[in-house]
């Protein structure tokens, strides 16, 4: 498909929409909690794809993987009225699992709620203002009262922990 | 990681871009010099990535697919060629500002050598000029660019502030270009040595620096035996004219990689 996109092959897009919309979507409206907002960073990375196609390298990681870390970007930048800061030639997702089919997709997501769920309340907390809400580490120490070497090692752990459930 | 446990929390916050002002550029600056901690930052921002894949929702309207079609339709694409090295290649991992400015060199210079070339062929004089830098900045960069290059980084014996050095030998070449970083200060008489190790022999000088104010320093193309064949290289510290053989202790040592 972005072989197709390469060459301008309209269809190619479509067919990239269709596979990936709704994953890039549904980041979009997690971070941003706005239909409206998250359709506009949904257009927008899509355009973005279509108008520079060689962005993405396949040996960067999946392609599923590397628009949904484009989306939580995205978004993240959105909701905190900032300029865009990471260019799509920057997103490097070095460790991630294959998610070209719908079946896939769910299947991890699953697997990664349950790694998620798992956690205790306050380590996910942690991890998920941080990545969600694009909270820093001091913001969330702020929030929630604990020390801010505490929220360090919370989120730091979680990710640690996500890793090891996948095998990276 | 082994020695970067300060960084190990930052760096996750820097997967998520959560991180902020002197933490992140200490952090920063430190990814230029550590290969190790970049890898570990993309390994992290691998593990974020979960994450978003966790996200599961409605699908989007029916409508913002049109709409998207719709502006591609409109939208004339010139395709942008986009070349990039491998992100894990050893290439992409040196970040030394060092090596980044005797490449851009490098570069510059033969872009402008072939420009000098095309206006002024009837000059014969500046075209020999010309050509002899080129092969000059051949020689320099060779060591750093031909993937035969033997490569050989050197580390301090102690951990803190973990001074690096890396090597560059090119030995059908007879090129040498070594770049080191964190080098501790030192007295005002004297100065670091490079030592190339052979396999058989005694150890030959491969060049005398002093680090900048950075601690950074650059030893391009000493004078060495022809087609030696390097076991390891080591730094010792010498009196500022060098010495012919070196005085212990060796204060840095590496061997290929």
């Amino acid at each position: 498909m972005v072989t197709g996109l390469k060459s301008g092959d309209q269809s190619a897009m479509a067919e990239l929409y269709d596979r990936y919309s709704s994953i890039v979507y549904s980041v979009a409206l997690r971070v941003l909690g706005d239909t409206g907002a998250a359709e506009d960073v949904l257009q927008e990375i899509f355009l973005q794809l279509w108008r520079n196609p060689g962005a993405f390298d396949a040996a960067r990681g999946s392609l599923g993987a590397w628009l949904a870390v484009i989306a939580r970007n995205r978004a993240i930048d959105s909701l905190r009225r900032r300029k865009p800061e990471t260019d799509l030639e920057d997103v490097v997702i070095s460790v991630a699992p294959d998610l070209a089919g719908e079946a896939e997709r769910h299947r991890a997501a699953e697997k990664i709620r349950g790694v998620m769920g798992a956690m205790p309340a306050a380590q996910r907390s942690a991890i998920e203002m941080a990545y969600f809400e694009g909270l820093s580490h001091s913001e969330i120490a702020a929030k929630t009262g604990e020390p801010l070497g505490t929220i360090k090692t919370r989120i730091r752990t979680a990710l640690m922990t996500l890793r090891k459930a996948f095998g990276s | 990681m082994s020695g970067h446990e300060q960084f190990a929390e930052d760096l996750a916050l820097y997967a998520l871009g959560t991180l902020e002002g002197a933490e992140r550029t200490n952090l920063e600056r430190h990814l230029t010099t550590c290969a190790a901690c970049k890898l570990e930052l993309e390994q992290l921002r691998g593990d974020s990535a979960l994450l978003a894949l966790s996200v599961s929702g409605p699908k989007p309207p029916q409508r913002a697919r049109q709409r998207l079609l719709d502006a591609v339709a409109k939208e004339p694409r010139v395709p942008k060629v986009v070349t990039s090295a491998p992100r894990r290649s050893w290439w992409g991992f040196l970040g030394w500002a060092a090596t980044a400015a005797v490449v851009v060199f490098a570069i510059s210079l033969w872009k402008e050598n072939a420009a000098l070339q095309q206006t002024l062929a009837s000059t014969n004089q500046q075209t020999t000029q010309s050509s002899r830098e080129l092969e000059d900045l051949r020689r320099i960069a060779a060591p750093i660019l031909e993937p035969e290059a033997q490569r050989v980084t050197l580390v301090s014996v102690k951990t803190s502030p973990q001074p690096q050095g890396k090597a560059f030998y090119l030995r059908n070449r007879n090129s040498l270009v070594f770049l080191a970083n964190n080098m501790p200060a030192l007295p005002s008489q004297k100065a670091y040595e490079l030592w190339l190790i052979p396999t058989s022999g005694a150890p030959i000088p491969a060049g005398v620096f002093k680090p900048d104010a950075h601690g950074s320093a650059t030893v391009v193309n000493p004078l060495l035996p022809a087609g030696t064949e390097a076991k390891a290289f080591a730094i010792t510290i010498e009196n500022e004219a060098g010495a012919s053989t070196p005085t212990m202790p060796i204060v840095m040592m590496g061997a290929g990689e």
